[in-house]
């Protein structure tokens, strides 16, 4: 099975996105986003995935293991300092919403136009 | 648009979107037949030319540096951002609430005597666990954003074990600014140094150590590494005492607690 990873990918993103859509209220909506993008730490890591390769840190084994592609790693873990950023800022912008309009219902919040 | 439409948009636009990325997917190499030129050359060379044996973080701090300046300034101005998004409304004030909130009376549950113990016992070695993966970022799986969190986590245990005016007062916001413009700055500056040794930006320039992955090896990726776990922790701290902070805040908007009606509205058409 070479293509299940990517489904697997193709599934979070889906599954987030029926969140998003469906959801009634902003912070499940943000929780929502967060499934989404972590969908993208299944593709980078499953792109870079070397077959019988180990974890690309060479401290107690030989240097010339043969490693997994450490630059995916690296775009994950920037993948995941963004994504903690931004549901920071989501958060409190959700916190000043409910303050401004008493309701995390974004059905209810459209009808209150700014 | 009614939630049933809504929702049929979307399918359409998820069916079309799966097909795409299907039909994208078929391009791709199989499973575990990574053919790119990049990874490999990285690793057959990472070892002489920084003696640091933590791949991902080599790549981080020295290979792709200069991403990871921005990555870091995307974290600092979140921290910022936030600040800003929850500043005090007018009319919010700490600890005005209605007078059965505030009332000294008020039953408040205690803190089980078995959390704050458990959370106290472990603040100690949480931050230990966090300093040493900030500063062995060049040997193990480790590194500034990891080790940077984890300290912070250790701050959060100290609020966690019921004491809220503690983590306030071990967290003061004009040392986590400092701390947070040290890290992030810090991390610029090692780059402009570089420059100004007419090397090019973040250009390893410090001594790379014998022992590959020994705490003196690697130069400025260990020192980076450090830099950006302050910024992170510092970063963190900030974030989570602005939400914390945000429960002690009364009056305010229409969805404020008790006492909305007496705080920003009035004010707003006296003023």
């Amino acid at each position: 099975m070479t293509v299940f990873p990517f489904l697997v990918v193709a599934w979070i993103v889906a599954v987030g996105l029926y969140g998003l859509i469906t959801s009634r209220d902003l912070i499940h909506q943000v929780v929502c986003l967060i499934v989404v993008q972590s969908s993208t730490y299944v593709l980078l890591l499953g792109v870079g995935y070397v077959a019988g390769g180990v974890a690309p840190y060479f401290f107690d084994i030989s240097p010339h293991a043969r490693a997994v592609d450490p630059v995916v790693q690296a775009l994950a873990l920037t993948d995941v300092v963004v994504e903690a950023a931004v549901t920071a800022l989501l958060l409190s912008f959700a916190i000043q919403a409910h303050k401004k309009f008493g309701t995390l219902d974004p059905h209810e919040l459209a009808e209150f136009k700014g | 648009m009614t939630p049933r439409q809504r929702l049929w948009l979307f399918a359409a636009g998820l069916a079309g979107l799966i097909a795409c990325y299907l039909w994208a997917f078929t391009g791709l190499p199989g499973f575990g037949h990574y053919p790119g030129p990049y990874g490999p050359a990285i690793l057959k060379h990472v070892i002489a030319q920084t003696n640091a044996t933590g791949v991902v973080s080599a790549v981080n701090f020295e290979y792709r540096g200069f991403d990871t300046v921005g990555e870091e300034f995307i974290l600092f101005t979140a921290a910022a951002g936030m600040s800003v998004v929850l500043r005090r409304l007018r009319g919010e004030r700490e600890g005005q609430g209605s007078p059965a909130d505030d009332a000294a009376s008020r039953p408040v549950p205690a803190t089980s005597s078995a959390i704050r113990v458990v959370t106290l016992l472990l603040v100690g070695p949480t931050a230990i666990i966090g300093w040493w993966l900030a500063t062995h970022a060049q040997a193990n799986p480790s590194g500034g954003f990891q080790g940077g969190v984890i300290l912070a986590t250790a701050l959060f245990l100290v609020y966690l074990s019921g004491e809220f005016i503690v983590f306030r007062r071990l967290s003061p916001v004009a040392l986590l600014d400092a701390a947070e413009a040290v890290g992030a700055g810090g991390f610029a500056a090692v780059g402009v140094t570089a420059v100004a040794l007419s090397l090019p930006y973040l250009y390893n320039y410090l001594p790379l150590g014998t022992i590959p992955g020994a705490v003196s090896s690697s130069g400025t990726i260990a020192l980076v590494s450090f830099l950006v776990g302050i910024e992170v922790a510092a970063a963190f701290v900030l974030i989570i005492g602005e939400l914390l902070g945000q429960t002690l805040l009364r009056g305010g908007g229409r969805g404020g607690r008790q006492g909305g009606g007496r705080g920003g509205r009035q004010r707003v058409r006296s003023g």
